[in-house]
């Protein structure tokens, strides 16, 4: 990563960057985020920038915002190499990678129409972490990881 | 059984599968020995989805234990049709019985009914997911009629949507068993089934055509291929006619092939296959009763 690189998206003063995010997702990160513009955070995205680590990747940085631990859990399966930066007053305070939880509740939906999870019953989705993807925990359909963000329950 | 419920062949021990064969082998030596065994209990048959077999399988089961059924009736005289949720369907009945057998046309019902409530309750079909009680009378059959290690069983149909298929597959991972799978390229196995046969190391291949395999099987599964499956009448005949047998097909088969279908057939079988050793479907339905004796006596005597 050169500064160069960095030059593409402006920085931020207060808030997050979501680095490392695999090319293409970054309007499911921002889907994650529940960001769509309308309550006015200043947020910058960068698209297929080049990376050393992943051939090209997304960047999306977030003015005047952290994450919650359920919002990195959603992320970590779109974008398992992201890496999650805390700015403040400009200064990169804390650097994390994201981690995979072992389970997902209510963030994903069901994509078997006819799974128990999307009938209207008390329950909430609820996935088990693959390896390479998630589980629903009352069919047991497979949704690969490719296919996490079309199924995404956000919003 | 490592749990109280009976939910999914993927579930089940090995431990937990000859338990129940054993019993319901004690059972079929000496059912006098059982008639009052659950007398004073009750089942309650909650089916959502008509299906007469299993539920006089069951009822029959119970009431040859000693105890009772009550059963909620067909879906469009019941509280489910005014909208009520599965969750408070099976959260009342519980009141009224010991153990539950629930049969519903979504996937996953049986592990959400599962959740709210604490008596025993046994998935009699899922939709297009699970039925394992039907895959432990056929493991039942298989043990008496071939054995279940060193098996070679060719499992045929539509394996898609064949709920009974994922069941026994994913219990076979327990046996020392070589699984082929028989099936048109459009109606093989879901990902989440190979998914768990990979993982179990089970040893599985796949065909499209039955003469590939047949004279290597010690057990051949047929399953019905269904009409509404397909788009067109054209298609589902060029593809049902590949997978239908006749005496003339098993002329390649081993003398000692058992043949076994989880019933209705339709046409797959063919009716001159019914009169030879190979026939082991009318075997297999009648072990339905043992084999869920043995399975409700074991849920009703555990310890809560
Ligand atoms: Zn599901």
């Amino acid at each position: 990563m050169t500064d160069d690189h960095q030059l593409r998206v402006s920085k931020i003063r207060n808030g997050t960057v979501i680095d490392h995010v695999a090319a293409g997702q970054a309007l499911n990160v921002l889907a994650i985020l529940g960001i769509d513009g309308t309550s006015g955070e200043a947020v910058s995205v960068g698209m297929n920038v080049p990376s050393d680590r992943l051939g090209r990747k997304d960047i999306v940085k977030v003015e005047g915002r952290e994450l919650s631990q359920s919002e990195v859990d959603v992320l970590s399966l779109i974008a398992p190499a992201a890496s999650i930066n805390i700015v403040r007053d400009y200064d990169v305070v804390e650097k994390n990678r994201v981690v995979r939880p072992d389970a997902v509740a209510s963030i994903i939906s069901c994509p078997n129409r006819n799974c128990i999870s999307n009938a209207d019953e008390p329950i909430r989705s609820r996935f088990t972490v693959l390896s390479d993807g998630v589980r629903c925990d009352y069919c047991e359909t497979i949704v690969r990881e490719d296919e996490v963000a079309a199924n995404l329950d956000v919003n | 059984m490592r749990q109280d419920h009976l939910i999914s062949a993927s579930h089940l021990s090995r431990e937990d599968i000859e338990a129940v064969l054993d019993r319901a082998a004690d059972i079929d030596d000496d059912p006098a020995a059982f008639r009052q065994r659950h007398a004073g209990k009750v089942l309650g048959l909650c089916f959502f989805e008509p299906s007469t077999r299993t539920r006089m399988s069951f009822d029959s089961a119970m009431k040859r234990l000693g105890g009772q059924t009550v059963d909620m009736g067909p879906v469009e005289s019941s509280s489910v049709k005014k909208g009520e949720t599965l969750a408070d369907t099976v959260r009342v009945v519980e009141g009224y019985a010991d153990a539950l057998v629930l049969r519903h046309p979504s996937e996953g019902a049986a592990t959400m009914a599962a959740e709210f409530v604490d008596v025993p309750l046994v998935n009699a079909g899922d939709g297009a997911g699970q039925h394992p009680s039907q895959t432990l009378l056929d493991l039942y059959t298989i043990r008496e009629n071939a054995g279940l290690d060193d098996l070679t069983i060719g499992i045929m149909g539509d394996l898609k949507y064949g709920r009974t298929v994922h069941s026994l597959a994913e219990a076979l991972t327990n046996f020392d068993a070589s699984q082929h799978f028989i099936s048109p390229e459009s109606l093989r196995l879901p990902r989440n089934v190979r998914y768990d046969l990979h993982a179990s190391g089970a040893q599985v291949r796949e065909h499209t055509e039955l003469d590939e395999v047949l004279p290597e099987l010690d057990v051949l599964y047929v399953t019905r291929i269904q009409r509404e499956r397909f788009p067109d009448e054209n298609e589902y005949r060029k593809v049902a006619g590949q997978y239908q047998i006749d005496s003339e097909t098993l002329e390649a088969a081993a003398d000692d092939l058992t043949v076994m279908h989880p019933l209705p057939r339709v046409d797959e079988i063919s009716p001159d296959i019914d009169d030879t050793d190979h026939a082991t479907y009318f075997e297999q339905a009648h072990n339905g009763i043992p084999v869920r004796m043995a399975l409700l006596d074991i849920l009703l005597s555990q310890d809560r």
